[in-house]
């Protein structure tokens, strides 16, 4: 027993480091999912795209800040595509990210190169994470320090974003579309522009993850959406009930993916589950996530409930 | 300040649900018009103002605002020229966004949206002198959520966000039908405050006679997608609720006997 809680022990940097690289993937997730109020499905491709546009680049001898911002741009471009299906041509949103999805696997694939996956070698390329990178490194180098970093990074910026008129108007159009209309919001353009922010930020995790692992796979993305919902519902139930503002709650989603990523170890340190029931596991997670608020309220509604009401 | 020129829509057209909503109507607005519109249901009233606002294109005629045309013209773009209250009391709000953020939101109708401050220190100060006005205790709650705020209270800062910018034309669809007696006479004085304070033109669908014979300078009523009766001015102060329900017999040969009930 002693030397198996060694082993979990030494894996929950581990977990941590790839909680913290989906969190950032769970903040684009948040964006769609939460602000605008979208179920994006394209992030599956997408958390592909980001790592395979990366990796290329980065094997062609670009630097791998610039090969991350093509991984970036890459990932915007997804989003608009989406963006346009569903605003342009009048597509639901969950088909229209379908559509992109699908057609994303196609376009990693020539990213890639006809392969299936690539790898990149930590010892050749000078990547700026890695999983050999969790410990006996100096902390700068450390993942978890680089990840946190980029993560405190992104969630300053979108807060920002969020106060300006642009941000204020892309979350009026998540909250009431026919307000935001009548206060002349463009809801098609806020609608687009959300999801190519969403997609962005999920093919720059896509890039970070890629690294992180030391390659990327044409499937490294499946059911991506899975885990990003996760960690916005983790994230939402377990500091839900501190009272923060919005960085806050971006920073708590990303809580939410550690949280995920610890509690997916320990699963698996258990043995009772196999990795190879991963994904049986985050849909189960989901699903009675998602489903508790539900049955709370139809089975276990308190008759006096104080609040608002309709005048 | 608003011309309507015989405008026509019909619903679902080519199927067994096809409604002809508007029928060639025409309507005319000076400045500072405060016309009130009643009709029984289905008669076109909020099929009328949604055209106007460009919630859907019509399918002839034209829609001139402050002489511009914005037949054409998409519905947030028609916006900059508008205030609109809506009968439903969440429609109005962003429920998510604090007071501020919905008020800054509509502060900004019409303009650009940039990467400037969504809201100011010095709107914030703006806003709870502006909030003062409803007599509602909401300038102490700006940064309140507005889904916690009650349906009237919600009615209220519609109509406050509608007319915080002047629009050219302020659109109220039965904007107080949702909400209990005392609440909303409480709104539309606060609407006949705002009005004439800043002589707004307006356009007021309601279901309640003695509002719309008591409120404006102006009453049309409307009957099978056009205006079948319009009387303004000293003829419109003389009137009565009887006045107006013997046209509505007249018109529709007592078929409106039905709608006594919504229409009193």
């Amino acid at each position: 027993m002693g030397l198996e809680l060694v082993s979990l022990f030494n894996a929950l940097p581990g977990a941590c480091a790839q909680g913290l690289v989906w969190g950032i993937m769970a903040i684009g997730v948040y964006i769609t999912y939460k602000i605008l109020d979208l179920a994006d499905l394209t992030v599956d491709g997408t958390m592909c795209t980001g790592g395979a546009v990366c990796i290329a680049m980065m094997m062609t001898g670009h630097s791998v800040g610039f090969s991350m911002f093509c991984a970036f741009l890459a990932g915007v471009l997804a989003g608009l595509a989406t963006g346009l299906l569903h605003t342009a041509m009048g597509i639901p949103a969950i088909l229209a990210g379908i559509l992109t999805q699908l057609s994303l696997y196609s376009v990693n694939l020539r990213i890639l190169g006809g392969k299936a996956n690539q790898a990149i070698s930590l010892d050749k390329y000078d990547l700026l994470v890695s999983l050999r990178w969790i410990r006996d490194v100096p902390f700068y180098k450390n993942t978890i320090f680089v990840v946190a970093v980029a993560i405190i990074l992104l969630v300053a910026v979108l807060y920002w974003f969020f106060g300006t008129e642009l941000g204020c108007s892309i979350r009026a159009t998540g909250s009431n579309q026919n307000m935001s209309r009548a206060q002349g919001i463009n809801t098609d353009l806020t609608k687009i522009l959300g999801l190519m922010l969403s997609n962005g930020i999920v093919a720059l995790s896509s890039a970070f993850l890629a690294q992180y692992n030391g390659f990327v796979d044409i499937n490294m993305g499946r059911g991506a959406i899975v885990v990003g919902l996760a960690a916005v519902i983790i994230g939402e139930v377990v500091f839900g009930r501190i009272h923060g503002n919005f960085a806050f709650r971006l920073a708590s989603v990303a809580a939410g993916a550690i949280i995920y990523y610890l509690v997916m170890q320990i699963v698996m340190w258990l043995g009772l589950l196999s990795t190879n029931d991963n994904k049986l596991l985050s849909a189960i997670i989901v699903a009675v996530f998602l489903a508790i608020p539900y049955l709370k309220g139809k089975y276990f509604t308190r008759v006096k409930k104080g609040g608002a009401g309709n005048a | 300040m608003l011309e309507i020129k015989s405008i026509s829509k019909t619903f679902n057209a080519g199927t067994v649900n096809e409604k002809k909503a508007l029928d060639r109507l025409s309507l005319s607005l000076k400045e500072g018009d405060f016309v009130t519109v009643i009709g029984g249901n289905g008669a076109g009233k909020s099929t009328m103002l949604n055209a106007v606002a460009g919630v859907f294109p019509v399918d002839e005629g034209s829609i001139y605002i402050d002489g511009t045309d914005v037949t054409k013209l998409a519905e947030h773009r028609r916006a900059k020229y508008l205030g609109r209250v809506f009968q439903d009391p969440m429609t109005g709000t962003a429920a998510s966004m604090q007071i501020e953020e919905n008020m800054a939101l509509a502060s900004r109708r019409g303009a650009a949206r940039t990467l400037r401050p969504g809201i100011t220190r010095k709107e914030r100060d703006l806003y709870k002198e502006q909030l003062k006005i409803l007599d509602l205790g909401l300038e102490d709650r700006l940064t309140a959520k507005v889904g916690l705020l009650s349906g009237g209270q919600r009615q209220a800062l519609t109509l406050l966000m509608a007319t915080l910018k002047k629009p050219k034309l302020l659109l109220l669809d039965e904007h107080t039908a949702a909400l209990d007696p005392k609440t909303a006479a409480k709104v539309l004085d606060a609407t006949d405050r705002i009005i004439s304070r800043d002589n707004l033109t307006t356009l007021m669908i309601t279901h309640n006679m003695k509002d719309a014979i008591r409120h404006g300078n102006r009453l049309v009523m409307m009957y099978e997608g056009h205006i079948i009766y319009d009387v303004s001015g000293e003829e419109k102060e003389k009137l009565k609720v009887s006045d107006l329900m013997q046209k509505f017999e007249e018109v529709s040969g007592g078929r409106f006997a039905n709608d006594r009930m919504i229409l009193t």
